[in-house]
């Protein structure tokens, strides 16, 4: 590929993600720092003095530090027993316990309130936890699973008892998992805006639904602004520290999997290991679902009804996501894999480590400031898009572009370069070269990426609550604004659609994670 | 270059086929979009009197609470959600004002409508309608034989621990109804009233987000409801509304109104600024206040009409009875306040 060519094909990627992300974001900084044209910090003095404010702060690290400490005390000995132990229904255990986590927070919020849990801590935490299992499971698992064992049982040898072997052999072996894992569901609770909302209600408050409220209900776009910067050197502050702490990690051992028998005697302790965890993410799951199917007389057969305080019916709602999410998908996908094919043709190049670097900073920021950001920047001429039908999506591809090039990079990278070398002197012409070679392995990370795209779309909350508008109301929305509803025709039809997108994007994630597993095989 | 051809061309011919599909939306000419909030109900052969007078279809956009669809408005004022909004109210009239959400527009009606509601002196806001935000109380649950006492009589007793956990009210960041009711509490305590505040709230005061959580969710009194509390944060014409929506007709409200605790909460139109159909909205304004329109108010809506002499339905005269003196603040000093109460009573209530 030319060189033109390659910078082209960063170019328009890069070109979007200054427009509709620095941009955005940019703005909202101009908001909380300048005043006048000069820097002026009475922004932030007059925030952060607030009284009420500090209990925001407070409680927002207060509860992502006791959902993250709740999800590991759950999470730990589930990870133990999946990783180490061979027990019947092992592997379906593994599979189901990571489902959660593809789950719109709308969803799981609303399959805990189908639990009749009142408003309070404990559910918010509860639902994190529901939510984060997955990620202890998978990364604290993924080191736990190629511990080497032969360290352990020279430490037991040498007189060490259970406890003292796992203190301080096993524990800093695992560290780097650990840290890293712990680091990830901090961040997600601590960025956490549906399930705060939805679970719990007008009394609990954290920075992002803060940021929410100051802008939907106070238009106090100020504060917003001032509390979106906190929130953004919070989540880059966290990142850097769980950086630089997991680096410290000394070198480890890789063992091939290995996992024991299940011994008579560890039976029970087995099951005490899996019981809650299993139990935590199976119960609001069929709760969920079962409600929806005992009010389906209510639920699934006024899907196209309007109802009372809605400008759309359900049906319709679904039609919007579905739209909205296929223009989304088509948006992050074409963008994500332009950037990917451009990074990934030369390895070391600074085009390829700028491009890549830039993609992943909307992980960065939340959701919620995106919405945000669009709402502030999109209201004037030449890009008055916050009336336009076309603010919905271009928000999801946002948020699903880094997810895509994430995807797509290293399917891309698996290509080996001497496979073309080699088709080239057999006498394929370039053109063939790259349908036989590159375009196949193009159009299954397309796939993927295509899959997740969609879902994150389909799930996407707080961004969309910021920029929707009554008629292009989608699923999630359409949910939330049930749940806020009383009675029980709200409340079925909320489980209703909340089962939907459950199934579908569950599905997605599996058929998404057969397809990838199928291509790292080749 | 010849590779990066297909892609580009597809990317291309996909994005505009999307442009082509969602464009195309735009409102039907003969249509006029009446942005409103969720509450707003009129009867259809209201709406079509409207349509055979002026040959205008009425799109209504109901947004959310009254406050939240105010925001919404402002939010979008550069390129307005319709033409007309109604629904905001004297305790955000000033935001809205403030905003320039409106353009002026005076109808010839505005002369008959009772003078103490004709609120905005600059003519962009005219007044529909109006209700007093009072507590309710469930009578079955305070009656003779049930043991539990009487209901609560004035905003003091709310206080009282005989009447714990029993006070239900809506949050005022997104509730007109509840800002309207601590606007009340700042009419009567003045100074003192976030102390009155911080006793509702050892006295185990329960906050929800908006007024159909409290009164059909929360509230005992409401039919057929679940809920558990005996008093909410109401309407005057809410026991009438009982009466008028049981089968069979009682011949006693099943829930009363406190009259020391109402306040007068009046209700706005205007035509939106840069609205695409200017004149039907004028006209649609017109069509509020005649006489059609605004006698249809009191059953779809239960507020009472703007408009004086307007004939009001029976159940209203029987069972309902506007509060002879409702707390007021002036729409300028509720302006000025507005934020800091809520901030202030946020900290004070929920944190």
């Amino acid at each position: 590929m030319t060189r033109a060519a390659r910078v082209l094909l960063a170019l328009v990627p890069l070109v979007f993600l200054v427009l509709f992300f620095a941009w955005p974001v940019g703005a909202i900084l101009a908001r909380g720092l300048w005043h006048d044209g000069s820097l002026d910090l009475r922004a932030f003095s007059d925030t952060l003095s607030e009284p009420g404010m500090l209990h925001v702060l407070r409680f927002t690290v207060w509860q992502a530090t006791l959902s993250t400490l709740l999800t590991l005390v759950v999470g730990l000995p589930l990870t133990a027993a999946v990783s180490r132990v061979r027990f019947p229904g092992r592997g379906f255990v593994a599979a189901l316990v990571i489902v959660p986590f593809v789950l719109p927070t709308i969803v799981v919020a609303t399959a805990f309130r189908s639990l009749g849990v009142e408003r309070s801590l404990t559910a918010i935490l509860l639902a994190h936890c529901f939510f984060n299992l997955a990620v202890v499971v998978r990364v604290v698992g993924a080191s736990w699973e190629t511990l080497d064992r032969r360290t352990a049982d020279a430490a037991r040898v040498l007189g060490a008892g259970p406890v003292r072997t796992f203190w301080s052999v096993t524990l800093p072996a695992l560290r780097p998992a650990l840290v890293a894992a712990a680091s990830i569901v901090f961040l997600f609770c601590f960025t956490s805006f549906g399930i705060i909302l939805v679970l719990g209600g007008p009394t609990f408050a954290t920075l992002e639904t803060e940021i929410y409220r100051r802008t939907a209900e106070l238009l106090d776009l100020r504060t917003a602004a001032v509390l979106s910067i906190v929130q953004l050197l919070a989540v880059v502050g966290t990142l850097a520290i769980a950086g630089v702490t997991a680096g410290r990690a000394g070198l480890r051992r890789v063992a091939p999997v290995e996992r024991v028998r299940l011994r008579r005697g560890r039976r029970l302790p087995v099951a005490l290991a899996v019981l809650p965890g299993l139990l935590l993410v199976v119960v609001p799951v069929v709760e969920l679902v079962r409600r929806s199917l005992a009010d389906r007389a209510v639920g699934w057969t006024h899907l196209d009804r309007v109802t009372e305080g809605f400008t759309v019916s359900p049906l319709h709602a679904v039609a919007t996501s579905l739209w909205i999410a296929c223009t989304a998908t088509v948006i992050a996908v074409a963008l994500g894999l332009a950037l990917a094919t451009a990074v990934t043709r030369r390895r070391r190049s600074r085009l390829g480590r700028v491009g890549e670097a830039a993609v992943l900073l909307p992980l960065g920021v939340s959701a919620v400031t995106v919405g945000f950001g669009f709402l502030i920047v999109f209201d004037s001429p030449p890009l008055d898009l916050r009336t336009s039908w076309w603010i919905v999506p271009i928000a999801h591809a946002l948020i699903a572009l880094p997810f895509v090039v994430r995807t797509a990079v290293p399917l891309l990278r698996a290509v080996d370069p001497h496979q073309r070398e080699v088709a080239a002197v057999l006498g394929a012409s370039p053109r063939r070269v790259w349908r036989e070679i590159d375009l196949r392995v193009i159009t299954r990370a397309a796939a993927v990426a295509a899959g997740f795209a969609f879902a994150i779309s389909l799930g996407e909350f707080g961004a969309t609550l910021f920029i929707v508008r009554p008629e292009t109301t989608t699923v999630p929305i359409a949910i939330y604004r049930y749940l806020a509803r009383p009675g029980a025709t709200n409340l079925a039809e909320a489980y209703t659609l909340a089962t939907v997108l459950m199934v579908v994007t569950a599905s997605i994630a599996f058929a998404g994670d057969r397809v990838r597993t199928r291509a790292g095989r080749h | 270059m010849r590779r990066l051809l297909i892609p580009v061309l597809t990317t291309t011919l996909v994005v505009s086929a999307l442009a082509a599909c969602s464009s195309g939306r735009a409102a039907d000419a003969k249509t006029v979009t009446l942005v409103t909030h969720d509450s707003f109900a009129a009867s259809k052969s209201v709406l079509a009197a409207f349509t055979a007078r002026t040959g205008y279809k009425v799109r209504v956009l109901k947004n959310g609470d009254a406050g939240a669809a105010l925001n919404q408005v402002v939010l979008t004022k550069d390129a307005p959600l319709g033409d007309a909004f109604y629904g905001v109210d004297n305790t955000f009239l000033t935001r809205a004002l403030d905003e320039k959400v409106f353009d002026v527009y005076r109808p010839q009606a505005l002369a008959s409508v009772t003078p103490s509601l004709r609120l905005d002196p600059t003519g962009h806001a005219t007044p529909v309608d109006f209700g007093d935000v009072c507590v309710n109380s469930d009578e079955k649950y305070y009656g003779a034989s049930s043991g539990h006492g009487d209901a609560p009589a004035t905003l003091d007793d709310l206080a009282q621990p005989r009447y714990k956990d029993q006070l239900v009210v809506e949050n005022p960041a997104t509730s007109s109804t509840g800002l309207a009711f601590v606007a009340a509490t700042v009419a009567k305590y003045g100074d003192k009233w976030l102390d009155y505040w911080d006793r509702l709230r050892a006295n185990g005061v329960r906050v929800v987000d908006g007024w159909e959580q409290a009164y059909d969710g929360e509230f005992s009194g409401a039919a057929g409801s679940k809920g558990t509390r005996p008093l909410v944060v109401s309407y005057a014409s809410s026991p009438p509304a009982e009466v008028y929506f049981a089968k069979p007709r009682p011949t006693t409200a099943p829930t009363a109104s406190m009259d020391s605790s109402c306040f007068r909460q009046v209700e706005f139109v205007g035509v939106l600024h840069g609205a695409a159909h200017p004149t039907a909205a004028k006209k649609l304004i017109d069509f509020m206040l005649s006489r059609t329109f605004q006698a249809d108010m009191p059953l779809q809506m239960f507020v009472y009409p703007a408009v004086s002499g307007t004939p009001l339905p029976p159940v209203f005269t029987r069972f309902s009875s506007v509060p002879s003196e409702p707390l007021t603040l002036a729409p300028a000093q509720i302006g000025r306040e507005r934020q800091q109460w809520i901030q202030q009573w946020t900290d004070h209530v929920l944190r």
